[in-house]
């Protein structure tokens, strides 16, 4: 049955891509991907119920799906499946026609890069899973090409490509260390790496562990190897920005995740811990600073996806069935919430003709549905109550309050707050802004692109009331399952 | 394990092959003629490939002499033949913009060097290897890797910067050569076949970056900022 589904999330994509190259006909192959992102939504939704708390492997070992896994791919499939019915309008808008059968190929391409990435059983085959992914958004990111997107476009593969082959070197180096213990050829999968991590040396996991943090931490967004990031969320379509904040930033966070476990199963003392929580805390203050200073509607989402990767960070950081549940289920409200804000931009964006924040104006005027729900998810992604982030930031903090985090918990409590009163001023100056020479609106809303809106405002409403015994079960369950052998 | 017991003229032909590949490096760090790098890319990937296949002769891996073929097609000549055709394609042919003349650059390099070796005699000593090829190799990952972000660092014409990324890569592959040459060949020939990717995009990138914002030279990227 797992198998069975696995497939059908795999197989969807890959025939809405072929579909796409071949008819070329761009309403065709906006409904292919959409169809697909419902197959694979409809084949992601139940895995998490299916999985029980082993591990099971499928396809000559070379594909897992334990309970994380299953947990990211939910995930990522509700971003695809909503940004593939946003894409529907928002492309519209464009008028590109001829050029749209290659969005849709390429956009079904990073859904199935990202979906399949958490899969991968085999360390390195994760990697190059990962550097699909950068491959195929590239030409996402540049999609509009213009000059900006170009720009963008190039630092990130730059910026990736480089970060990447950081931890491709630490991957070689933990495969080195391990054949020390399993002699000089054997299949490097994580669970092999994780029973043989007592016995490696330590100072070389170390080195490796660093490298492969620093390194899917630039495809994490991660500060201070963010800086690829602000550009192309900015400047790609705004389906893709959503795509590359809910979907891409945490199928490279699982690597980090399941390299910590490893790390942890060969009991390093807090060193590994400790860095990803400074990285986290750095990425909040980065976040922070540049939030409330920004100018742009697209690049303030794209700061604040920096800040929430920062959250989530401190969460596996800290560890703990807390610390680790409440990032995962923060992972979930995120993808849900930054979609919402993105396909606000992106038609906010389109209505007003610019994508500066002083050029938007009376948004609850023009549009008070769409302005609405806007807001509320303005409120929510700063993590206030009762929105499923302010669960998920809470739990992180209380996991934190141990003696040699608490520190960061007090730091990110404090940049928590001045994150939500940059971020709202900037909303009510959209809102209830007092120049009233701006400009009104020209463009309309269509339904496609307001659908997806509510469809994760709702969820993320109900997480924040509700957080269900099964889901907190489910995730607390995961701690244990990523480093084996530890008490 | 391999390098543990190996007799000594095989050892002597690794290091000599590491080291050859290496100054392939400080060939392109210390030259600023687009076509230059070229060739001291392709060098350096003739080298790994003779490395790969003097790895699998001492040490009994039949499958390293494929890895070796591929390795010379696609970073030997077919790599190099796509970035020449950019090159050809473009009117720039050195780099305009020099923030560090190619002398700084060789010292700087030549102290990466010096840290990597501080850094690899440790984590070797660990393994009771210091005596042994693996220093070497591990010196030569990742002074290589510190050499390529150098390169990414201070060159601004994009196809500097491709073929930084390229030595970043290469430095990782030369290492691996040794160190564990056992790693599952599958991984080994997918990463070859990405790389061909890679720059497949860059190429492709390359000529947007022309048509679309009128440079190739990354210092005009300056767009974006805040």
């Amino acid at each position: 049955m797992i198998g069975f589904l696995l497939l059908a999330l795999s197989v969807a994509p890959l025939a809405a891509i072929m579909v796409c190259l071949l008819v070329r006909r761009p309403r065709i192959c906006e409904a292919c991907n959409l169809i697909a992102s419902a197959i694979a939504f409809a084949a992601a939704l139940p895995l998490p119920f299916l999985v029980d708390g082993r591990a099971m492997l499928f396809w000559g070992d070379y594909v897992i799906i334990d309970r994380v896994s299953a947990w990211v791919i939910l995930c990522t499939s509700i971003v695809y499946v909503l940004a593939s019915i946003y894409a529907i309008g928002y492309m519209r808008l464009l008028k590109q026609d001829d050029r749209l059968f290659r969005f849709y190929a390429l956009f079904a391409g990073f859904g199935l890069t990202t979906l399949v990435g958490p899969l991968m059983n085999s360390v390195g085959i994760y990697w190059i899973a990962i550097e699909l992914t950068t491959l195929v958004s590239t030409f996402l990111v540049a999609f509009e090409r213009a000059a900006e997107s170009m720009e963008a476009a190039w630092k990130y593969i730059m910026i990736v490509s480089a970060g990447i082959s950081l931890a491709l070197l630490g991957t070689v180096l933990f495969y080195w260390d391990g054949s020390f213990v399993l002699g000089p050829s054997y299949q490097m999968t994580w669970a092999v790496l994780a029973e043989a991590a007592p016995k490696m040396n330590p100072a070389l996991m170390i080195l490796a562990f660093l490298l492969v943090l620093v390194g899917y931490g630039t495809k994490v967004g991660l500060a201070p190897m963010h800086s690829w990031l602000p550009d192309a969320h900015s400047e790609s379509p705004a389906p893709v920005s959503a795509m590359l904040s809910g979907a891409l930033l945490n199928t490279a966070m699982i690597g980090i995740v399941r390299f910590l476990g490893i790390t942890r199963a060969a009991d390093l003392g807090q060193l590994p811990q400790l860095v990803l929580v400074a990285f986290g805390a750095l990425s909040l203050l980065i976040g922070a600073l540049f939030i409330v200073r920004q100018q742009g509607i697209k690049r303030l989402m794209a700061y604040s996806s920096i800040e929430h990767m920062g959250v989530v960070a401190l969460g596996f950081g800290f560890g703990g069935a807390l610390g680790v549940a409440g990032a995962l289920y923060h992972m979930l409200n995120h993808s849900l919430n930054k979609s919402l804000m993105f396909f606000g931009a992106g038609n906010m964006m389109r209505a007003y003709g610019s994508k500066e924040i002083l050029r938007i104006n009376g948004v609850g005027r023009y549009f008070p549905v769409q302005g609405a729900l806007w807001l509320a998810g303005a409120i929510a992604i700063t993590g206030a109550p009762p929105f499923g982030l302010f669960l998920s930031e809470f739990t992180i903090m209380r996991a934190g309050l141990k003696p040699s985090f608490s520190w960061a918990v007090y730091v990110m409590a404090i940049l928590l707050i001045v994150i939500f009163i940059g971020f709202i001023n900037h909303f009510r100056s959209m809102y209830y802004g007092s120049d009233s020479s701006a400009a009104a609106p020209a463009g309309k809303v269509s339904a496609w692109c307001a659908v997806p809106m509510w469809l994760a405002l709702v969820p993320l409403l109900v997480l924040g009331l509700w957080w269900p015994a099964d889901v907190w079960t489910y995730l607390t369950s995961i701690a244990p399952s990523l480093s084996p052998g530890v008490p | 394990m391999l390098i543990q017991h190996l007799n000594p003229l095989a050892s002597s032909l690794f290091s000599l092959l590491a080291i050859a590949s290496l100054l392939m490096s400080f060939v392109m760090l210390g030259s600023r003629w687009l076509k230059n790098y070229l060739y001291a890319f392709a060098a350096e990937s003739w080298t790994i490939a003779a490395l790969s296949a003097a790895v699998g002769y001492y040490g009994n891996y039949p499958e390293l002499y494929l890895i070796a073929i591929l390795t010379l097609l696609f970073r030997g000549l077919l790599l190099p033949y796509l970035i020449w055709r950019i090159i050809r394609r473009m009117d720039v042919d050195r780099e305009i913009h020099v923030i560090l003349q190619p002398s700084s650059g060789l010292v700087i390099g030549a102290l990466f060097v010096m840290f990597a070796l501080s850094v690899s005699f440790r984590i070797a000593a660990g393994f009771h290897l210091e005596l042994t090829v693996a220093v070497l190799a591990l010196t030569v990952m990742l002074s290589m890797k510190l050499i390529g972000f150098l390169m990414l660092a201070v060159r601004y014409e994009a196809i500097s910067q491709i073929l930084g990324l390229l030595v970043l890569e290469n430095g990782i592959f030369l290492g691996s050569q040794i160190l564990v040459p056992g790693m599952p060949l599958l991984i080994e020939m997918v990463i070859l076949f990405d790389l061909l990717i890679v720059v497949a995009c860059f190429g492709v990138l390359v000529g947007y970056l022309q048509t679309h914002v009128g440079t190739t030279s990354t210092l005009e990227l300056k767009r974006l900022v805040g």
